[in-house]
């Protein structure tokens, strides 16, 4: 019973990541842009994040939980819009090739990532870990009355809040992007930039802004792992392919956020699984891992067998838009 | 006439690099008015167009909207001064409701309520006398009901001056007279609408006056009634043209091709052509009429063995042969060597049959490459077929090096059914061989494939123009939702008769 539980919770754990990337990138898939940069994001979010919280918690003399948080939410989510913000000029202004962008960012955003991570730990002492005891304990405090209710508590209550607020975060951009006015401009830009502009809206500034809070969104999922799961510590290259995965899940979500809630958790589950399956060597286990990849595989068979239209991509996705092109 | 004009252009000019697309053009619209801008294809009707709708903005010259000078620098400008353009390619959203494409792009709150959003447009519809569910989604829409979309779409958001693109280029004679009356009620009720066409009869039919330019410069403005179809065509092309398009009677006309019961079935799994019989003979132009998307590229690519066949058979007799042979199961590339030929025209021109970045002589080879016996291949013969075909049909173009995609739609299409023809084909298959075509380029290509015809092959020719088809073919074949609604003999049949059997099995389904 327990090891079920607690296989529930590292699901969970292994998922929350990935949703604030799947999140993030559907928001930016709407607008017609695919950023694959999402990898890179997550660095930059979690460089953000913990850098901001490095320097505060080592520059005050008496750091507030609070604060901390705050502040390093915000860095977080502010570094990694500047990585979509970096490919909005790229492919929206420029028109760069969209998959070269975003596979540059990614490279930039690792390398950003662990070049600063490696830093910090240099200025740390040079050995070892760095540590962030005020802000990791911010980020994962548990709600204090509901987790303590047994199993109930266990399963649904002993997280951070930034497990509740990626959910929050889902369900919302999924209201928004179904039931708002700006929501329908949005997938309009991404389904048809020219009907889109034809129609008055404003095509240049809504790729812009959904790329860049879409980034920031991703950001998030870094800071996730940063904070939360690896407790305020970095390890170079420590998010393993979870942005490959992110951007797995959109395709598997089918360009719905809500459906990216349980996307993630079972693409956590896939990914742990290995961990609770006994008598596998090194090499085995790496099958197990390819699972939410085949799950993605899978999805992908479906939906182009069912040919129903709403289970498409955004018609223009990767296609650049640009007016007077005759 | 003392009436403020809606809209009036003054010396408006555009450029595209080297290409003037519009040049010093001036035109003025009333309220209460319905004009038509008439031109042919490259004139810059379009690029006027959409100047005035905000894609484009003007190098040079003034706009003025009832009586005030304005610059309209968006499309939003443009809505926000009651300017509406239905476009020649919609442009709607297709996994988007009706309503969801209407209310587009409009400010207002941020919750969208689409109920309300419905209930004024069934107020509308019903004002003007369309025909709308709100509700449905623009995929399942046919071509009319889309238009009709974009029409209320317009209206929605309060314009007063309404530009329609070739509004009948994809419509049935009956659906286009359903249009006019639309037009019309909106006309009496005050709205300006330009009409852009080169349809001189349905320039007659329906406007009140008429502008006419020509390469992109202004020719002049004549009220409709004092207009001639001899008097525009002249304003149009620059000079007299003849219109009649020659039939010579078939000569010795055999049976070429047999198709029995042929039905194909679509990836999605719906039945594009269904049970479709016929014969071609030699000789003798066949036309396929029909709404577009019933069956006519499946028919034409089924009988090149480019597209599987669920059911039937095709049989195929050469000229010397008693025996017919089946030819339903073999390969795209044996059938084309049987000298059955495919020339499909399909809406981006470049997509299928030519390559754009490649030379006349490149694209030429794509038929002959095979031919040589070496390992090198053989370009001389290609390019002294790319020589002559422009100039037997008087191709512009700098020389045979220039890359295809180069060259203006016109030329491109000569290419296409010049290399073709070349091939000294048995059975000639061509698919909207003059869209996009110039007066002058489209009589061109009416005389090579009676000039095919008159050496004895089998033409088989889809169009979109009735007018034509009635005048150029020996039999029409009507083609409804992927059935043979009719076979009728073009000498005596009339462009009502045709209109209704396109709209045929249509209408029997629906019972």
């Amino acid at each position: 019973m327990s090891t079920v539980i607690i296989f529930i919770q590292k699901a969970i754990a292994q998922g929350i990541g990935i949703l604030f990337g799947a999140t993030g990138e559907i928001l930016t898939e709407k607008s017609g842009n695919l950023n694959l940069g999402v990898p890179g994001m997550m660095y930059m979010g979690g460089i953000g994040g913990l850098v901001s919280a490095f320097l505060y918690e080592n520059y005050t003399s008496t750091p507030n939980g609070i604060v901390a948080v705050l502040f390093s939410f915000a860095c977080a989510f502010l570094c990694a819009s500047l990585g979509g913000f970096i490919y909005s000029v790229l492919t929206i202004s420029l028109r760069a090739n969209q998959n070269v962008a975003g596979l540059a960012l990614t490279t930039f955003g690792v390398g950003l990532g662990n070049f600063f991570g490696g830093s910090l730990s240099q200025l740390a002492g040079g050995v070892g870990q760095i540590s962030l005891p005020v802000t990791s304990a911010a980020y994962t405090a548990k709600i204090p009355w509901l987790s303590e209710l047994g199993v109930i508590g266990d399963i649904f209550f002993s997280y951070g809040f930034l497990t509740y607020l990626s959910i929050i975060l889902a369900v919302f951009i999924t209201w928004f992007l179904q039931k708002t006015r700006k929501g329908l401009n949005l997938r309009a830009v991404g389904e048809s930039p020219a009907t889109a502009d034809a129609a008055g809206i404003n095509v240049t500034k809504y790729k812009y802004l959904s790329t860049c809070i879409g980034g920031g969104i991703c950001g998030l999922g870094g800071l996730y792992f940063v904070m939360e799961y690896a407790g305020g510590t970095w390890t170079n290259n420590g998010f393993g392919d979870r942005g490959w995965l992110a951007i797995a899940l959109v395709i598997f979500a089918l360009w719905r956020p809500i459906n990216a809630i349980w996307g993630s958790i079972l693409f956590g589950g896939l990914y742990i699984l290995y961990l609770y399956i006994p008598g596998l060597q090194r090499s085995t286990q790496e099958i197990f891992k390819m699972l939410p990849y085949v799950a993605t595989i899978l999805v992908l068979i479906l939906t182009s067998l069912r040919k129903k239209k709403e289970n498409q991509p955004p018609e223009n996705l990767g296609i650049p838009y640009f007016r007077e092109d005759r | 006439m003392g009436q403020i004009n809606a809209i009036e252009l003054k010396n408006i000019t555009k450029r595209f690099g080297k290409i003037t697309a519009s040049d010093r053009v001036c035109m003025n619209v009333r309220r209460g008015e319905i004009l038509s801008v008439l031109g042919e294809n490259g004139s810059g009707k379009t690029t006027l167009m959409n100047i005035i709708s905000g894609i484009y903005f003007p190098d040079e010259g003034q706009i003025f909207v009832n009586g005030q000078e304005v610059a309209i620098r968006s499309p939003k400008d443009a809505y926000h001064l009651g300017i509406g353009m239905i476009h020649q390619h919609f442009k709607l959203i297709d996994v988007l409701s009706a309503a969801e494409n209407i209310v587009l792009g409009l400010p207002g709150k941020l919750r969208l309520n689409l109920q309300e959003v419905a209930e004024k447009i069934n107020a509308l519809t019903a004002k003007y006398g369309f025909e709308l569910d709100p509700y449905q989604k623009i995929y399942e829409m046919s071509v009319s009901q889309k238009q009709t979309v974009e029409i209320v779409k317009m209206l929605y958001r309060g314009a007063n001056i309404l530009i329609l693109d070739e509004p009948t280029a994809v419509l049935t004679p009956q659906e286009a007279d359903k249009l006019f009356a639309v037009l019309r009620n909106m006309r009496d009720d005050g709205r300006a609408i330009i009409i852009i066409t080169h349809k001189l009869q349905e320039v007659m039919a329906l406007s009140d006056r008429v502008t006419v330019l020509r390469k992109g410069k202004y020719i002049g403005t004549i009220p409709t009634h004092e207009a001639t179809v001899e008097l525009l065509t002249e304003m149009m092309v620059g000079e007299k043209v003849n219109l009649d398009i020659e039939r010579p009677n078939p000569v010795d006309p055999q049976k070429r091709l047999i198709l029995r019961n042929l039905t194909c079935v679509n990836k999605e799994g719906a039945t594009t052509l269904d049970h479709v019989s016929l014969e071609a003979y030699s000789g003798e132009i066949l036309g396929i009429a029909g709404i577009a998307g019933s069956g006519q590229r499946e028919l034409l690519e089924a009988i090149a063995g480019l597209q599987p066949i669920e059911e039937g058979s095709i049989e195929y007799i050469a000229p010397d042969a008693n025996q017919a042979l089946e030819i339903s199961a073999m390969d795209a590339v044996n059938i084309g060597k049987l000298g059955i030929r495919l020339s499909f025209v399909p809406e981006d021109r470049l997509g299928m049959g030519l390559v754009g970045s490649m030379d006349m002589t490149d694209n030429m080879m794509i038929r002959s490459y095979k031919k040589g016996k070496f390992f090198f291949v053989d370009r001389k013969k290609p390019k002294n077929l790319a020589e002559k075909v422009i100039e037997e049909l008087q191709i512009n173009t700098p020389g045979v090096d220039t890359p295809v995609s180069r060259l203006s739609g016109g030329n491109v299409q000569k290419v296409l059914v010049g290399r073709e023809i070349a091939s000294s084909p048995t059975v000639l298959m061509v698919a909207y061989p003059v869209r996009g075509l110039d007066i002058h380029s489209s009589y061109t290509i009416y005389h090579l494939l009676n000039e095919q015809k008159k050496n004895g092959v089998a033409v088989i020719c889809v169009g979109e123009d009735l007018d034509v088809l009635i005048q150029l073919c020996d039999r029409i074949l009507v083609l409804s939702n992927g059935k043979v609604s009719g076979i009728v003999d073009a000498r005596q049949t009339t462009k009502d008769k045709i209109g209704i059997l396109m709209m045929h099995t249509v209408k029997e389904n629906q019972k």
